[in-house]
């Protein structure tokens, strides 16, 4: 697989997390899974496995902290809350964003030349 | 990457297993909080387990992504092909020694001899600055070292004149071995001394170990006499005394004081004169007696920064009308027309050497490309065997990037592990080359393995693994996965692809060696004719040492009527010890240094404008030149040959044709005839032979001989000519020089044939290492073609044995492996030969008296090259006659 398109994935992926993460407080890998699904409609069939580079990728760059925790029914699992360098890394992933779509909108919307 | 990330990845690298349990854990309670919300949804357990399942994707991928998410990915994969490696090759030790020990000997051949080329040709000299030091010569002529040198005269002047230079120096060309006397109470030690200009070591950037320089002072009329020690000569003789600075030695009857030791890394021999060595330097009295000994010294000089040859050239041509042979006599003024050329000094010092050096790299690149070939074949053959695991790897999911991955870890491995003993091969052969003291090479005593030479082996390790690796590597790559889990091995479609490449790779093997051992013949054979040179004298049971006489004595008169007495005396003694045949004394010999007085020319005959420069001059006491072998026609010398009677002299057939096309001698015969050299009429009473005097291989050049009982010689040695090995009779001879003079050194008795050694030597070492290179080539060639065939015949081994089972012969079979030996051998003969053509005409200058086409080498290497290989084809061939065919069959 070229790297280009996997990097975009990856990105994409990764700025999801974050989001999952600063809105809900902290949460385990199944939780930010489930919840990826569900704000996106069940419209991206996200491999749950595939979190977890994700996961382990942000915990190493410190954007985001793990512990061990216990969860409602009383299992072992490791929490993820984000750190303040992810809620900065977010706002910059995020304003990054908003532009390459607005841009993507832009040229998609553009008239066709003898429309003009 | 952030600082950060790297930290957290080599991290994780290193605490890999905590890591994996860690995910393990998580992963398990990911899949059970899924299995319990599907619960919840109403599901049964094993769809409930079923659905996480699906939805989580495969956990061993999920597993990879995060292992390569979070820490060395690549290393991981470098590591596992690392140890898979050392697992494969100490499974297979046969063909990893074999393979490891051909990598060692061509790769241990080739730092070798890149150290002796950068030594020689890449590195600068071991000066400061050393590219701003030129050597300024004369272009070479006939009359040897004094035309090659200048006055001292001329030196002041040029020094006055040029503007090029920072400065320029010079030594004293005319200093012979063993010139010094060392007395330490008992037998005087010779020891060899050079004597160079006050400034030698300033321009040379020379700083000594200990003590101080010469200076002007030292070189002054009266001054006290001053000496400075070399290193080794300061280790060997003076027990590396810390305290000797300031101390005084009685050199030649001097009391002399040392003034410093000059460091390890200045060896005058190494750069100035290959093969000598050199005990202690002693300044030159520009001032004093030498000032009228007219050419004695060579000049270096020290570019100013920014100059470039052209204008050193053009700036010494300038000079030249102001530079005076003798200051005394104007007319000699201008005598340096068109001789004084400045050369960068490296060029001087080992120019010559360049070609024999470049051939001596090729040989050796062959070597290593032989080398690699072999190793192809072999990995071929090992692909062969191995193409069944590859398959089934790619088969689980290797990628071919990764199988090409792995086959070039391998060959690295390989490579690297023959770069290590190839660098403990070479760490050998560089200490031995560097103590061949004997050899004439420039700067050979410095060889040592640097860090240049490391880099080197380091890039041919890596080039030699891509090499080699490569073929096999995209065979196996790009075999057909099918296939290769289908074949059986024996006859099938890949096999028979690879035994094609095998053959091709054979093939141009035998046409390297090819290429190697035709050089290596025409070296050879070039040197077997300079050993055939007639020399003009029999080297055969002659031997010479160097005697010290009293020479002082009040007027010239006294002193040859003293010195005659000396020679009379110990030639006399001398002859009268058992085995010696014939002495006789000369000042110089044959071979080693010379000079020249100008030139003599028939009596009564006009000089042309243009002298040609003089023949070398040798001063000789009757019965030098039959104790040396140099037969002449006239009368030798007698002792009747006194200073106030007629002036004689011989010269050579050489001169004495010369001289003839101008005389009109009737039979243009110089015997007996007249000639007037430096106002002096001398009587020609004999023709010698002519004498290889400078060099082995270049022309004869002339020579005059006169009598030391009517001219003054500079030094005198002992030539013996005996009937038994001169080696026996250097005690007696030793003693009885000791008799006569007590103060004689133990001066070292140097058989002839030294000296035509000493000469041949740098031949005869190029021929030796290309050589030994060849054989190498002819073995590793020999050992690709044995391989090859060997490999073909077990392959067959069902083959063979059902055509035996159908009456098949035994001699039929060998016939059909070694008629395949020899359809390899021949096409690998007639393409090398070809190449070798081309080779041998790119030798053609480093050859003597042999055609670049000599029909006798051509033909002696190829059937030299044909029967090893043939040989090499025939045991397997052997072994496939000794088939069992019902074994054979009942076998796979």
């Amino acid at each position: 697989m070229p790297d280009s398109k996997l990097d975009l994935l990856q990105g994409t992926l990764d700025i999801m997390v974050l989001q999952t993460l600063a809105t809900m407080g902290a949460q385990h890998g199944y939780g930010i899974a489930r919840r990826i699904e569900q704000v996106s409609g069940d419209e991206i069939l996200l491999n749950q496995g595939t979190i977890y580079a994700s996961l382990v990728r942000l915990q190493q760059r410190g954007w985001i902290a793990a512990e061990w925790g216990t969860s409602d029914n009383n299992r072992k699992a490791k929490y993820y809350s984000i750190t303040k360098n992810g809620r900065k890394q977010l706002e910059k992933d995020a304003a990054h964003w908003h532009r390459l779509s607005s841009i993507v909108d832009r040229v998609l919307a553009m008239p066709a030349e003898g429309e003009l | 990457m952030s600082m950060r990330e790297a930290v957290n990845r080599v991290r994780s690298f290193f605490y890999k297993q905590r890591r994996d349990a860690e995910l393990e854990a998580e992963l398990a309670v990911h899949v059970e909080l899924a299995v319990e919300e599907n619960l919840r949804y109403g599901l049964t357990p094993e769809e409930a387990r079923r659905q996480a399942l699906i939805r989580f994707g495969g956990i061993e991928q999920a597993k990879e992504q995060q292992r390569e998410a979070r820490g060395l990915i690549k290393l991981d994969i470098l590591l596992q092909d690392l140890k898979y490696t050392f697992r494969t090759l100490s499974r297979d030790r046969g063909f990893t020694m074999v393979a490891i020990l051909i990598l060692a000997l061509g790769i241990g051949a080739n730092i070798a001899v890149f150290s002796v080329v950068n030594t020689l040709l890449l590195r600068p000299l071991p000066f400061l600055n050393a590219q701003q030091l030129v050597w300024i010569a004369p272009p070479p002529t006939k009359c040897g070292l004094s035309c090659a040198t200048y006055s001292t005269d001329a030196y002041d002047e040029f020094r006055a004149y040029s503007r090029s230079y920072q400065d320029v120096t010079g030594y004293f060309a005319f200093s012979s071995p063993g010139n010094l006397s060392l007395n330490l109470g008992g037998a005087p030690i010779p020891a060899t001394s050079i004597d160079v200009i006050a400034n030698f070591f300033n321009v040379l950037g020379v700083q000594p170990a200990m003590g101080r320089l010469f200076t002007p002072d030292d070189a002054r009329n009266g001054a006290a006499p001053v000496v400075l020690l070399t290193n080794a000569w300061w280790r060997r003789q003076f027990a590396a005394d810390p305290a000797i600075i300031g101390k005084t030695v009685d050199m030649n009857g001097q009391q002399t004081t040392v003034i410093g030791v000059l460091p390890s890394s200045f060896d005058f021999g190494a750069v100035f004169s290959p093969g000598a060595k050199i005990d202690a330097i002693t300044p030159l009295n520009l001032y004093g007696p030498p000032r009228d000994w007219g050419n004695i010294v060579t000049f270096i000089g020290r570019l100013k920064p920014g100059v470039t040859l052209a204008q050193a050239r053009e700036d010494a041509a300038a000079a030249e009308p102001h530079m005076c042979w003798n200051n005394k006599t104007p007319q000699s003024c201008g005598n340096y027309n068109k001789a004084v050329v400045p050369v960068p000094l490296k060029d001087y010092v080992s120019g010559r050497l360049r070609s024999s050096l470049i051939v001596l790299w090729c040989a050796v690149g062959v070597i290593l490309l032989i080398a690699c070939v072999n190793l192809s074949n072999l990995l071929l053959a090992r692909a062969a065997a191995r193409s069944k695991e590859f398959a089934m790897r790619s088969a689980l999911g290797a990628s071919r990037a990764r199988i090409v991955r792995q086959l070039l870890t391998e060959s690295l491995i390989l490579s690297g592990s023959g770069a290590v003993f190839g660098l403990c091969l070479a760490l050998i052969l560089v200490r031995w080359l560097a103590h061949q003291g004997a050899v004439a090479l420039p700067l050979l005593s410095t060889l040592h393995i640097d860090g240049a030479a490391l880099a080197w082996t380091v890039l041919i390790a890596v080039s030699a693994a891509i090499l080699f690796g490569l073929v096999p590597g995209l065979r196996m790559a790009s075999g057909n996965l099918l296939e290769s889990l289908k074949d059986s091995g024996a006859g099938s479609g890949q096999s028979r692809k690879h035994e094609r490449i095998r053959s091709v790779l054979v093939a141009s093997e035998v046409a390297l060696a090819c290429m190697l051992l035709v050089g290596a013949g025409l070296l050879l054979r070039s040197f077997l004719h300079v050993l055939d040179v007639d020399l003009g004298f029999q080297p055969e049971r002659a031997a010479a040492v160097k005697v010290e006489y009293d020479d002082s004595a009040p007027n010239q008169a006294a002193r040859v009527q003293k010195r005659t007495a000396i020679f009379q005396q110990i030639l006399a003694r001398v002859s009268a010890i058992p085995g010696v045949e014939a002495a006789g004394i000369s000042d110089y010999l044959p071979l080693g240094q010379n000079r020249a007085w100008g030139t003599p020319w028939p009596k009564g005959v006009k000089r042309p404008e243009k002298m040609p420069a003089g023949p070398l001059v040798y001063v000789v006491t009757p019965g030098y030149l039959r104790a040396m072998g140099t037969r002449l026609r006239g009368r030798d010398f007698t002792w009747d040959d006194g200073p106030t009677g007629q002036k004689v002299v011989a010269i050579n057939q050489a001169f004495a044709r010369r001289l003839a096309t101008y005389a009109h001698w009737p039979n243009d015969d110089a015997v007996g005839q007249m000639i007037t050299g430096n106002g002096q009429d001398l009587l020609i009473v004999a023709v010698t032979d002519d004498v290889r005097a400078e060099t082995v291989e270049g022309e004869n050049g002339w020579q005059i001989y006169y009598p030391a009982t009517q001219q003054n010689p500079t030094s005198a040695q002992l030539v013996i000519r005996t009937t038994v090995p001169p080696a026996a009779l250097a005690n007696s001879v030793l003693r009885t020089l000791r008799d006569l003079n007590p103060k004689q050194p133990a001066a070292e008795f140097r058989p002839i044939q030294t000296l035509v050694d000493h000469s041949v030597s740098p031949r005869r070492f190029f021929m030796l290492l290309v050589a030994s290179f060849a054989a190498l080539g002819l073995f590793l060639a020999s050992l690709g073609i044995y391989g090859v065939i060997s490999y073909s015949v077990t392959q067959r081994t069902q083959e063979i044995g059902v055509r035996m089972a159908l009456g098949a012969t035994q001699s039929r079979v060998q016939l059909s492996v070694i008629a395949r030996t020899f359809r390899l051998v021949l096409a690998g003969i007639a393409v090398g030969s070809l190449a070798s053509l081309a080779v041998a005409r790119g030798i053609a200058a480093l050859l003597f008296e042999t055609a670049p086409s000599d029909p006798l080498t051509f033909a002696s290497m190829v059937l030299t090259l044909g029967t090893v290989a043939l040989v090499a084809g025939y045991l397997p061939a052997r072994r496939a006659s000794r088939i069992n065919p019902m074994v054979a069959l009942r076998n796979d």
